[in-house]
Formats: C-alpha cells, structure tokens, sequence
C-alpha cells in the first residue's frame, strides 16, 4: 500500500527517449557518420596494412631497440619484448596483434588530440570545469559495454565503432591530466611569463604546456591503457584483433586459446605502458 | 619628470572592495576594515614617485602590503583605485596590449624564488622576454649572452636552473630581466631567499651593474640592512600605507614614528654614519702665509692644542702643537715648516664610524677628515661618542 505513493507517476520512457535521439541523430547525421565511416575505415586498414607489411622480425628488432634506449640502456624491457612479441608470433596471433595495435593508437591518438583541447579549456575557465568534470565522471563509470550500442547506431560494426566507443571511454583521464597539469604550475612562473608581456597563447605554449608535459603524460598513458582494454569489448560489434580470439574463445569456452589470446594482449600492455612511462621520465632526468 | 609616479594606489582584496574603500576614507584601519567586511587592505592609498635611475627601496614588516604594491606597478595585481603613470603614460588606464608592450619594453622583474623556467637553459631564459617579443633569434641570443655576462655567468649558457646554486640562479634571474634593457627593474625580496654572504655580494653587484646601467630600481627588503646599503631612498610600509619616505639618513636620524623607531633601532648605527656625518668645522692656519706666532694666537682663540696646517687650496700639510708653537716663538722661529708635523691621523670623507674608532682611539690629537687630500673636517672623540649615545639601544649595539 505505501509503495503506491512511490507509482504517483507511470514510469518515465527515459529508455524510450533515448533510443529516439539516437535514431535522430543517426537519422540525422548520417552525411556525416558514413563518410566519416568510411574515411577511418581506409585510414585504419591503411595502417594495419603498412604494419603488416613489415616483417616480424623486424618489427622485433626495432621495437627492441628503442626498449632498450628509453628505459636507460638497461636490458630487461628489450629482453622481455624480445619474448613477448615473439610468443606472439609462435602462437600465430601476429595479424591480430597488428590490428589490435593500430585500434589502440588511433583511438589514443583522436583521444590525445581531443583531450587536450578541452583539458586546456577547463584549466582556463571555472566555468567550464564545473560543466565538464561530471560529464567525465559520468564517461568512466558508465559500463563500457552501453556506448557499442550508440557506436553501432552510428557507424554500424567493425573497426570504426570500436575506435568510437573507446574514444568515448578513454578520453576523460587526458582531459583531467591536462587541466590538472595546468593548474599546478607554479604561480610564479604564471607571474614570471606575464611581467615579460605574454599572450595567453604565448604563455600556454612556452611555460603551461611544457611545465605540464609530465602530468599530462600521465594522463595519456592511463588513456592508452583504457583504450586497449576497450579492444575485448570493442570485438562485440565486430572490430578485428586479440579481443575477438579472446571473444570467440569466450563463446566456445575454449579455456586455452582464450588465455593465449589474454596473454597477448597483457603482453602488448606491458610493452605499450613501459613505453609511454619511459618517454615521461627520459625528459623528467634531462 | 620622475619615471614613476604613484598617486593614491590602493588595493583591496575581496569581491565587494566599495565597501571597504569608503570605510579607509572614514579613517578606519585595515585590521578594522576586515572585522567589519572580510575584505584585506593590501596597499592603501600610497602616493610616491621614482626618479629615473634611483634605488628605490621599499621595506616594511611581513604582510605590510609590499609585494601587493610592486604588483601593482606592473598590473601583475590590479589596482582597485589610484593611478600610476609611467614615463607619463597612465598604466592603470591601458588595454591590455599597452599594457604588454610596457611589461615587455619597459618593466622587467625579479622574484624571491627566482621563477626561473626550469624546463630551459638558462640562454633560453635569459631570452625569454626577448622570445615573447619575437625578436630574431640570432640578435636575441647575442643580447642574451651578453646579459649573461654582466652577471658572470657566460659560462653556463646550456646549464639548467636546477643545476646552479642559488646565486647563481638569481643572477639568472637579473640576467633575464636586464636582457630586455628595461627602463626600470622591479625586485621583490630578489635576494631574501641567498644565504647572507651571497647576499652581499649580490648587493655589492647590483650597486656595480647600476653604476654602470643606470637604471631605475625599485627594490623591496625587509631587511633594514640591505634597504640602507642599497637606497638611494628608502619608503617605509605598514598596514599597507606607506609612513615615511626618505634619505637612508633621514630615515635614521628622524624617524618619522614609533613604528619607523622600531624599525631603525637595531640597526648598528656605527655602520651607517660615515666621517662626514661626524666631522667638524676644521680650524686651520695657512703654510704660506702664517707662521708659529699666528699658529699660537688660533689655538689660543680657540682652546685647542693642536691647529690643522693647509695651503692656499687646502691641501692638508700637516699639524703643529701648542707646546711646538710657544717654543718657537721663544727662539724667535718664523717658518712654521720647521714645527710642522706630517704624521697626520686621516680618514676619508665616506670611511664608515666602525672604521674610526679604530683610528680615533690611538690618536693623541683629532682625525683629519679629508677628500682627495683636502681637509674638509675634523673628528674629535666626542662627537663619536656622542653620535652613538643618539640611541642608547644602538651605542649598547656598538660597545658589542
Ligand atoms: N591574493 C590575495 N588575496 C587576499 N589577500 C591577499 C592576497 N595577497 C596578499 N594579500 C594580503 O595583503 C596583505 C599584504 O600582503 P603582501 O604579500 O603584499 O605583504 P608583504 O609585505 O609582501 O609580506 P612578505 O614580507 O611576507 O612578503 C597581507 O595582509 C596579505 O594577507
Ligand atoms: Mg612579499
């Protein structure tokens, strides 16, 4: 009886509502996603194809050898990209491990270039702040699983969605990096850059951002890591690579080319976090 | 036309500062004004001006508004109320692009903590200002190192900030503003942060620099010390308003209030008075026309001694005594080259009080005070002494 207060309104159709503006912003900006489709797609299976096309080996070779420099001359990290990689190739997981790459750089790439801006914004403007740092929020903690279905709307299935959901989940620790970064410049140096006759332009490029550099790195290198955990769940609307053996493994409760494909992407995680870690911290010793 | 001038220049931190503006017209002070509004007075109504190529200093207790007012000066803080002209112009009326053209041409400054980029070499700051001007590379590298050098640090050009010592690194930081060849240079508490005998000699190189430059330095202290070595004129801030402006002298010997006492009275006076400050009006016979008997007539005249012997232009020749003086005339002596004494006790006209003592104390007879060779007074004992009893706290400091 008292649970009748609680039915003073008929549900609310939020589901319903939402469905419809998705139907009427893919209706509507269907000019725009199936081009936008189309040219990433291309742009995409461009550089699958140019990865590919490189031999193994060499890939190896090269990937071992940068290890080796960035992480100060020291030989675990190559020792264990040696291994790594090549456990990749044995198992022959190779072309996924390709695709699998090029998802994660592009969607780290689109993240860092839109990233930024708006992390520049918010570190300029309370305003802007207070308006974007719930959105935010509200990007990490949805499930990951629920953007597929507007990136399926959008851009049907394939790479394509895959790189737009994980853009949508792994954008947000750029952004805060980014203002947090630029907030934490010392007030003098803000002072300092003024008292010579800056332009705020001048003044973010020539003390904000390169004092902000490490902070901001930071936050690229936690969104490299979501958008690879994106790729898992970016094979459901069908984009290629590791996820997908892992997927299909999944659905076939094949326990041992589930974890082989795991472990490749483990591998591929460890490489790409050592590298963009390292990078920071070469400049931080200089 | 001084280069700087300040009229009225107020600053009140806060949201509502018209509030608190009426009440410091109605006379209220600033601890008042924040019990009643919440609002800070951090430079109340200061009016002053700054001559071209002066060492201004500006000195005052922690929290006596200070850093607020050279921030204003270049509108790194802006001003609530007042003006402040430079070279004429109005800054507290200019866009913002005028505004950047005087922080760029015009006013250059250097920090307590040095706000050096520490991302650049220190070329790169050095050049900073120049960059943001856009100035070509080449010229502004060479204007650069050539700051870099007046400061002695060509050496260091592709060093790091972080890889200097302090002094170093202020001098980076002066290296920076000067690069720019501003009119004037504002530093706050630039050498607070070094230990005292960098200090010093920071202080020594600045006064080096200005003699050469000529710039116009405004400088804030809170240390009395450095305000006395370095001022041409020193203002003294409290509550955020300015009580006294003056002379390092004129600040000592008057202060303008209790607060300005406070402040002078533990500063050895002995280290800032100089011979000049002491001396007397010198009695002297002249070599070439006046003998023993003239000699002895002064000194009789006068109560003395011991007479002071000149030439025609001054020239200190020496002294003669009494005792001297009457056994000549006995022996019927006219030269008076014959009684004369060389062995003059002397200081120059700038020798600091502490440096007197020492020569005052074996002396027999009076300390010439001289200027090239010129006697231009003398120095008994006790007018050191009496000098120094001016304070009592400052002869305790002294008998030290
Ligand atoms: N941004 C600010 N907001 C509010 N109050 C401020 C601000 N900056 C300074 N004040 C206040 O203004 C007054 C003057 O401060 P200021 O920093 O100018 O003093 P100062 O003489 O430079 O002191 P110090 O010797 O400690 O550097 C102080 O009461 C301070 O609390
Ligand atoms: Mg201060």
């Amino acid at each position: 009886m008292l649970n009748n207060v609680l039915d003073f309104v008929p549900k609310i159709p939020v589901a319903e509502k939402i469905k419809q503006f998705t139907d009427w912003v893919t209706n509507s900006f269907s000019f725009l996603f199936d081009p936008l489709k189309k040219y990433f797609e291309d742009l995409m299976e461009y550089v699958a194809d140019l990865l590919g096309a490189v031999p193994p080996v060499l890939v190896i070779l090269i990937v071992a050898v940068i290890a080796f420099f960035i992480s100060g001359k020291r030989f675990g990290l190559p020792a264990f990209s040696i291994v790594g990689l090549w456990f990749i190739y044995n198992q022959e997981l190779w072309d996924h491990l390709i695709n699998t790459f090029t998802l994660v750089l592009i969607a780290s790439l689109l993240s860092v270039i839109i990233g930024i801006p708006i992390g520049i914004l918010m570190s300029k403007s309370r305003t802007a702040e207070a308006m974007i740092t719930p959105i935010l929020d509200f990007m990490q903690t949805m499930p990951a699983f629920v953007y597929l279905i507007p990136a399926v709307a959008f851009f049907g299935i394939g790479m394509v969605p895959g790189v737009f959901a994980s853009l949508i989940f792994a954008t947000p620790p750029t952004v805060r990096f980014t203002n947090l970064g630029i907030r934490q410049v010392p007030k003098e140096l803000i002072e300092a850059s003024d008292a010579f006759g800056s332009t705020a332009v001048q003044k973010l490029f020539k003390v904000e951002l390169p004092m902000a550099r490490a902070t901001i790195m930071a936050g690229i290198n936690q969104t490299v890591m979501l958008a690879l955990s994106m790729v898992v769940i970016a094979s459901m609307i069908g984009a290629p690579g590791l996820g997908r053996n892992v997927l299909s493994a999944l659905q076939r409760a094949q326990i041992g080319p589930g974890f082989v494909a795991g472990i490749g992407i483990v591998i591929l995680a460890i490489i790409i976090d050592r590298f963009t870690q390292s990078m920071n911290k070469k400049h931080d010793h200089v | 036309m001084p280069i700087i001038e300040v009229k009225n220049l107020t600053k009140i931190f806060g949201k509502n500062p018209a509030q608190a503006l009426k009440l410091l017209d109605e006379g209220f002070s600033k601890h008042e004004i924040l019990q009643k509004t919440g609002h800070t007075v951090g430079v109340n109504r200061a009016s002053f001006s700054v001559e071209a190529g002066e060492i201004f200093v500006i000195m005052g207790l922690s929290g006596s508004g200070k850093s607020t007012l050279i921030r204003l000066l270049n509108r790194l803080i802006e001003p609530t109320k007042g003006s402040i002209f430079i070279d004429g112009d109005n800054l507290s009326k200019m866009d913002k692009k005028s505004l950047r053209e005087v922080r760029r041409k015009k006013i250059s400054m250097v920090f307590q903590r040095f706000a050096l980029f520490p991302h650049r070499t220190v070329l790169e700051n050095a050049e900073f200002g120049l960059e943001i001007q856009k100035v070509p590379k080449e010229e502004r590298r060479e204007k650069a190192i050539k700051a870099l050098e007046m400061v002695g640090l060509g050496q260091y050009l592709e060093q790091k900030p972080n890889q200097l010592s302090g002094g170093m690194q202020q001098r980076v930081g002066l290296a920076r503003a000067l690069a720019n060849d501003p009119e004037v240079l504002l530093m706050d508490e630039a050498f607070s942060a070094l230990d005292p005998l960098i200090r010093k000699e920071m202080q020594d190189e600045l006064l080096d620099l200005q003699g050469t430059m000529k710039k116009t330095i405004i400088f804030i202290t809170h240390d009395l010390d450095e305000a006395l070595r370095l001022g041409d004129r020193i203002a003294l801030m409290k509550d955020g308003s300015i009580v006294q402006i003056g002379t390092p002298e004129e600040i000592l010997m008057n202060p303008a209030n209790d607060y300005v006492e406070k402040f002078v009275e533990d500063v050895d006076r002995s280290k800032i008075l100089t011979a000049q400050h002491i001396m007397k009006r010198p009695e002297t016979i002249n070599i070439e026309k006046h003998g023993p008997r003239v000699a002895l007539e002064r000194m009789r005249e006068e109560g003395i001694s011991t007479i002071f012997v000149v030439d025609s232009k001054r020239n200190l020749k020496g002294y003669v005594t009494a005792d001297d003086a009457s056994e000549a005339r006995k022996k019927d002596v006219r030269d008076i080259e014959e009684i004369l004494r060389t062995n003059v006790p002397k200081v120059e006209k700038d020798t600091p009080m502490y440096d007197i003592f020492t020569v005052i104390h074996d002396s027999p007879i009076p300390v010439a005070v001289v200027e090239k060779e010129k006697l231009i007074g003398i120095i008994v004992r006790g007018s050191v002494i009496a000098a120094l009893a001016g304070e009592s706290e400052v002869s305790t400091n002294s008998a030290e």
